[in-house]
């Protein structure tokens, strides 16, 4: 079976959205959404490691020895993942400062290792690219959802513009407010799609 | 699939995976290291240039010990003369340290206090970054008012629910005040 590249990248928007679907890379989802802002940068962030990575692996898997292969991609990862900080720390100090820790924590996450593993070893380097593409979109699309709703509820504002004097909801940037709302907006997903499948 | 495992190719193959990563990532480094300094410098310039009145030239970094403790602070001049001294002082609050850049002009009131990092409670402690809370340390003078929130007999209005993040303020621009006293004792001693 032989997807179109475009296929490829819608398949990790809506089919395989590995926030609201595959629910892979939790603990930056809920720890990083405080803010619409927060959540895209780091979805964005997220994005970069994810294609590069996917492309790197994809070009060097014939290569590599298959029992080695775990510790080598996480080499690879933790690479890419290094450079964004550099380049984070440079240029947009302000975001690495409110995402701090979770950069770093990249390397472990669930969705950039599941993708070379399951995708970017099997197939070719431009496939590779857009399965990154779509599902580092994916990511980030549901983190600015979520971090959206977040920002909305509990402070009342978005994207940093305050609608409302005072404050919000404010369960909803604290940690419980986080499983609350992507409950919901799995629920919501689920409904949506499920139409859509009929 | 991949190549079948032996000792010699795996070891190979991971040292090259290696060598190849880290000469990247040198290469990245020394491409950004002048941008993060600078980026770097220009966000304490700015932390200093809130809290301090108007000065000229570059802030000189020194330390001080006070009580066993060291403290960072920058002093600022205006045309030749002392224009006040940055300290960076920490309290412990809610949740964690809470550190300050403190202003304390040279007749010895504070002119502005800034946060530089905290990790109170969002909505509550946290607020002690909005000028509700912070601004009411703009020209205060420790010698006519008391560094203590009203609940403790000073003169401080906490932030409503969060006593420990205002008393963790309120100490660290005591502490700075601190500071300040015994640094221009220093100078004193110096002449």
């Amino acid at each position: 079976m032989i997807m179109g590249k475009f296929q490829l990248i819608t398949k990790g928007l809506i089919k395989e959205n590995p926030t609201f679907v595959l629910l892979l890379g939790m603990c930056p989802t809920l720890a990083t959404t405080t803010s619409a802002i927060n959540g895209m940068s780091m979805g964005l962030a997220t994005l970069f490691v994810l294609v590069l990575s996917n492309m790197a692996i994809s070009a060097t898997a014939p290569y590599i020895p298959d029992k080695v292969r775990i510790p080598a991609y996480i080499v690879i990862i933790a690479a890419f993942v290094t450079i964004l900080q550099f380049i984070m720390q440079a240029f947009t100090p302000d975001i690495y400062k409110t995402l701090g820790l979770f950069i770093p924590l990249i390397v472990v996450n669930c969705i950039v290792l599941g993708r070379a593993e399951a995708f970017a070893n099997k197939n070719s380097v431009v496939d590779s690219a857009c399965d990154g593409l779509g599902i580092g979109l994916g990511f980030t699309i549901a983190l600015t959802i979520l971090g959206l709703v977040r920002e909305l509820l509990g402070s009342g504002s978005a994207f940093g513009h305050k609608f409302i004097s005072g404050d919000g909801i404010l369960v909803f940037v604290l940690a419980p407010g986080a499983f609350m709302a992507l409950a919901y907006l799995i629920v919501l997903f689920k409904k949506v799609t499920a139409k859509k499948g009929e | 699939m991949a190549v079948q495992s032996s000792f010699k190719n795996m070891t190979l193959c991971l040292f090259a995976v290696c060598i190849v990563s880290s000469a990247l990532l040198a290469a990245v480094y020394a491409v950004t290291k002048e941008p993060i300094e600078v980026a770097e410098h220009a966000k304490t310039i700015n932390a200093i240039a809130q809290v301090v009145p108007e000065f000229d030239g570059e802030p000189v970094s020194d330390t001080i010990e006070v009580a066993g403790k060291k403290y960072p602070y920058y002093a600022v001049s205006k045309a030749g003369q002392p224009a006040g001294y940055a300290v960076t002082v920490s309290a412990s609050g809610y949740g964690g340290a809470l550190t300050l850049m403190v202003g304390v002009t040279a007749d010895r009131v504070i002119y502005n206090t800034t946060v530089l990092s905290q990790s109170e409670t969002p909505g509550l402690g946290a607020k002690c970054t909005e000028p509700e809370f912070a601004d009411q340390f703009r020209n205060w003078n420790p010698a006519e008012k008391v560094l203590k929130v009203r609940k403790d007999g000073g003169d401080v209005d906490a932030i409503t629910a969060s006593t420990i993040t205002s008393r963790a303020y309120s100490l660290a621009v005591e502490t700075a005040v601190t500071v300040y006293d015994a640094i221009v004792a220093e100078n004193n001693k110096g002449e």
